[in-house]
């Protein structure tokens, strides 16, 4: 259910908000002149993005509990579809559609704890 | 309406079609994970007119429906966004010549397909290089836009059960970090965040493992930067 309380709903978006057009307008603001960005954030720029994705796909599979039906299958069968259709076709569309679909047939069908 | 503006839609058109049927799809896919969360169509609109972050405005979904502090969303905010930083360094000197009244936002409207799309772009002549750079970012943000009401409309007006939608940010999710995996020639940042979120997660359970897994992943790549390859060789490839 959504939060019970607007006001931090509308705080999240609007931190959410601030802190994107800031790393967005950094740049311009920073280096408007000719500065270059330090070579230690421009490298943890290049480390950052895969470690992070990392941590995303765990965080979207954190409450899959192996123990309990349907012992996490779902997920697992409907991304082997996405990674398998992504490597063969590269259509992202594709591939998140098929996923998706696949995965809520799965946990319609498949009985749950 | 002139030709030469004909022209300038026509063209603009013509160049976001790919990024029309991402966003439109994605939109809908995130516009409907809003609506079965219960949020009323505002506030994804809010979020899309406002935050124009596809992978964010997803994760702040179940973060919203878990009481996650600001704190956290914060946090999550810079990391998952810090890539944006690395975009406007190419643009500098193009957006610096728009009109002041373009400025602000085109900085604002510059996430990861407008910014793929504006440096694969070749501007016709014939056509106002400002003007086709303006139109586009304004083009892209417009397909979100619509993607996210639509969905969140779907979500509410169509009699289906949506149940599981919220796989789609699974499945975008594992699509880039595959993306990433191939394309890069060490994996040591990958495994370090899997690592870090597995362990946290097994130690202190799905509700609050992310802010230490984060918090610990970013001082490791800190600390040991200097011994990591670069992962690839532009800074994270596409994103939503």
């Amino acid at each position: 259910m959504p939060s019970p309380n607007p006001l931090h709903t509308a705080l999240a978006l609007l931190t959410v908000s601030a802190i994107t057009i800031a790393l967005r307008a950094a740049p311009f603001l920073l280096f408007g002149g000719h500065r270059q960005l330090p070579p230690a954030v421009r490298r943890l720029g290049t480390l950052l993005p895969p470690a992070i994705m990392a941590i995303l796909v765990v965080y979207c599979l954190r409450n899959v509990q192996p123990a309990q039906p349907p012992h996490g299958v779902p997920e697992l069968a409907a991304l082997a579809l996405v990674v398998n259709l992504h490597r063969w076709q590269g259509n992202v569309l594709l591939s998140i559609g098929a996923g998706t679909a696949f995965y809520m047939l799965l946990i319609r069908i498949l009985p749950a704890a | 309406m002139t030709a030469s503006r004909r022209a300038l839609i026509a063209f603009c058109l013509r160049q976001t079609i790919p990024v029309a049927c991402a966003y439109i799809f994605l939109g809908m896919a995130y516009g409907i994970c809003m609506n079965t969360a219960g949020w009323h169509p505002v506030w994804t609109l809010l979020g899309s007119l406002i935050i124009y972050a596809g992978s964010m405005q997803f994760v702040l979904v179940p973060l919203l429906a878990s009481g996650a502090s600001l704190t956290t969303i914060a946090l999550m905010t810079l990391f998952i966004n810090a890539r944006h930083l690395f975009y406007g360094i190419g643009f500098i000197e193009t957006f610096r010549q728009a009109r002041r009244s373009a400025y602000p936002y085109l900085i604002f409207a510059l996430t990861d397909e407008t910014y793929s799309l504006l440096c694969a772009l070749k501007i016709p002549p014939e056509l106002n290089r400002q003007q086709v750079i303006f139109t586009i970012s304004l083009c892209n943000h417009a397909y979100w836009l619509l993607g996210s009401l639509l969905g969140a409309l779907a979500g509410q007006t169509l009699p289906l059960d949506f149940t599981g939608i919220d796989f789609t940010m699974t499945a975008l999710f594992t699509i880039i970090f595959l993306e990433q995996w191939q394309n890069a020639s060490r994996h040591g940042p990958a495994l370090i965040g899997a690592a870090c979120s597995l362990f946290f997660l097994l130690c202190i359970g799905p509700g609050h493992f992310l802010l230490p897994a984060l918090v610990v992943t970013v001082t490791l790549l800190m600390l040991a930067g200097p011994r990591l390859a670069p992962a690839t060789a532009d800074n994270g490839d596409r994103h939503a």
